[in-house]
């Protein structure tokens, strides 16, 4: 179907915003040239589309304008860890404040690099899980980033990883406006954690395709920039092979506007898959969770975990899909989306999807939404717990069943550390 | 230690007086009973007094060792020394006993301007108090209240009574949902905190509680007023004879 004359234009507009990468190997700019094709498809995501209903657009596709860059007192996390440090300013991998690209059980080359070469192994996926990605639900925003990105990394894991890698944004420009593709292939039997954290940019368009081989692990924990006024746009593409794993985490606390789209698919049996979400938000904050999960072999298991806690007219989404084909028999889903309101005039919107054909599966689904229970309040400021923290204890209690999906507790408890520090600074 | 004068409260969302007029004075190391059939708003009072929400004081005032109650907030009057054991206690997924309990005792010692224990400090209290009621380590490490058995759940209150050392004690219906073992437990729990300064207010439905926590006086309550008090022969005369003869006797 053709595309609506204005949607073409504003199309055309969002393809003309970035430079068009050149000189890059025949794989780079040819995988560029399908991804330009599809954005030309499905053109530029409009509030009418069905999967942007909840969020509009506008805001990411807008000519990039200069934002007030506010003075932030975040220190980085994931400092106590053992690590593997990459750090990009305002989208650009800087080798002068991270450590060497060298670990045992990987290896890992920049983006940049990997595009520069005749043929790479990333022509497997690059690209790749993103299209597959794009049917049936459109991804116009992945698609720019796969035709335009030329940062981010090239991850081959071999074997165990002798510690994780920890890409940390930082930004210093008012308005950058960037773009971040990484790709990790796990090798069979691989085991990977990737941490992300970090301001990023004032719009910030991210992807991930993650190749997950047979009995391979990657533990990915994302804690997105605390500022204010940032826009992002995340996708992650994961494919996973028989009895492989993969737990995604993701904090989110302030920022403009979040959309975090990921995107699994089960090509192998007996995999399992958690991809979960804490989110905070005060005033002018809107945030979005879009999964959708394809099963597509026997017997794997997924979970979608998402809390939100919204206060002062703050809106939470979730959009969460299921698909169980016919003969994914045996598959269990889990799903659970729910949202805490502090104040009367915030927003929680769910949508859960599920579609399935096969008659021996287990699914769930659940979504609620509400206020702090004041019957759990009265109790423990009986106790002399003062109303705010004791607010404060249960707004975190609420939240913890997404931290839980966490499998390091050290990661887990720096996680709650910033959410309380978050909750602190957001009292009445 | 605790005066109550012609307190009277209403249902916020309802118009409709629950207390109407509730004179009370329960001095320093005294135990008092208040009995009444249902609905006569014995909860009501204990809800009042520790400052839920969703009532409004019409009149009367209730002060705790001189000090204005209904002017506090529920936290405040924890830390002034008033602690109510509920007669549901409820459950709180996510938030652990520990946590909540040491959060509590500090707050309360801040509060009163005095030094926070620290986590060895407290764990030891904690550990030696658990021992006395019964209560085993692993029920103090999970969420406050979840899974317990109604027994746990009472001997919890208890727990948290013993550790926040109120100067006046409100049990709810403690007795309810509970054995004759646990009662025994609950009830030895609450006499080993009687010093003769401690004061104790006992909401129950039951005679059988004051055999193990015997009181001083004995209060009947009934239609949102106290109609009779008297030594705890009270208790056993309504206990033969339920409440239809001092209610005619009222009227």
């Amino acid at each position: 179907m053709a595309l609506a004359a204005n949607k073409v234009d504003a199309t055309e507009a969002l393809i003309a915003a970035y430079p068009a990468p050149s000189g890059e190997g025949k794989w780079a700019s040819d995988a560029r040239a399908r991804a330009l094709e599809t954005l030309r498809q499905t053109g530029a995501p409009v509030r009418r589309d069905e999967y942007w209903k909840f969020t509009n657009p506008a805001r990411l596709l807008e000519p990039a304008k200069a934002a007030t860059i506010l003075a932030t007192d975040e220190t980085p996390m994931f400092d106590g860890v053992d690590k593997l440090l990459v750090v990009f300013v305002d989208g650009v991998l800087r080798a002068d404040l991270s450590d060497d690209l060298t670990m045992d059980g990987l290896e890992i080359e920049t983006l940049a690099s990997a595009m520069s070469k005749d043929i790479h192994w990333a022509n497997d996926i690059y690209g790749v899980l993103e299209a597959n990605g794009q049917n049936p639900v459109s991804r116009p925003m992945a698609a720019l980033n796969t035709a335009m990105a030329t940062e981010g990394l090239v991850i081959r894991v071999t074997g165990k990883a002798a510690k994780p890698i920890a890409l940390r944004y930082l930004r210093s420009g008012a308005d950058a406006d960037v773009m971040v593709h990484n790709v990790i292939k796990l090798e069979q039997g691989a085991d990977l954690t990737l941490l992300e954290n970090g301001p990023a940019a004032a719009r910030f368009n991210s992807s991930l395709e993650v190749d997950i081989a047979d009995n391979a692990a990657l533990h990915h924990v994302r804690a997105q920039g605390r500022d204010h006024e940032r826009l992002a746009a995340t996708h992650m593409f994961a494919r996973l092979g028989t009895e492989s794993r993969f737990k995604s985490f993701t904090l989110t606390v302030n920022g403009a506007l979040t959309r975090n789209e990921a995107v699994l698919e089960f090509t192998g049996d007996d995999a399992f898959a958690t991809v979960s979400g804490a989110s905070a938000g005060d005033r002018a904050y809107h945030h979005d969770d879009t999964v959708f999960i394809t099963h597509d072999a026997l017997n794997c298991e997924s979970r979608q975990v998402f809390k939100k806690v919204l206060r002062n007219g703050a809106t939470g989404v979730f959009q969460g899909k299921i698909l169980v084909p016919s003969h994914a028999q045996k598959t269990d889903g889990y799903q659970i989306a729910q949202g805490l309101l502090l104040d009367d005039d915030c927003t929680f919107l769910a949508k859960p999807e599920l579609e399935i054909y096969a008659d021996d599966v287990i699914c769930s689904h659940g979504s609620t939404c509400g206020g702090v229970d004041e019957t759990a309040l009265f109790y423990l400021t009986s106790r002399g717990v003062p109303k705010s923290q004791a607010q404060d204890m249960l707004v975190l209690a609420f939240m913890d069943e997404s931290i839980q999906e966490i499998e390091d507790d050290v990661l887990a408890d720096e996680i709650r550390e910033r959410l309380g520090a978050w909750m602190e600074r957001h009292r009445d | 230690m605790l005066n109550i004068k012609n307190l009277k409260a209403s249902l916020e969302d309802e118009d409709k007086q629950i207390l109407k007029g509730i004179d009370l004075d329960i001095g320093p190391g005294e135990v008092h009973a208040i009995m009444g059939p249902n609905g006569s708003g014995k909860s009501t009072l204990s809800y009042v007094l520790s400052g839920k929400g969703g009532y409004v004081v019409d009149g009367g005032t209730a002060t705790l060792d001189g000090t204005d109650l209904l002017d506090m907030e529920p936290e405040e009057r924890a830390a002034a020394g008033l602690f109510l054991a509920f007669q549901y206690p409820v459950e709180i997924p996510g938030v652990g006993n520990m946590t909540f309990l040491r959060t509590a005792v500090n707050s309360q010692r801040k509060m009163r301007g005095e030094e926070e224990l620290n986590a060895a400090e407290f764990l030891k209290l904690v550990r030696a108090k658990a021992i006395d009621l019964k209560i085993d380590a692993e029920m103090l490490k999970r969420p406050v209240n979840v899974g317990f058995s109604g027994g746990e759940k009472k001997r919890n209150e208890i727990l948290q009574m013993a550790m926040l050392e109120p100067k006046m004690c409100i049990l709810d219906e403690t007795d309810s949902g509970l054995d004759v073992d646990a009662m025994k437990l609950v009830a030895e729990g609450v006499n080993a905190m009687r010093d003769g300064k401690r004061s104790f207010l006992v909401i129950t439905h039951y005679q059988r509680l004051l055999d193990h926590i015997k009181p001083d006086v004995v209060h009947i309550m009934a239609a949102g007023k106290i109609i009779k008090s008297g030594g705890p022969e009270l208790a056993l005369e309504v206990e033969n004879n339920g409440y239809a003869d001092l209610l005619n006797e009222v009227a």
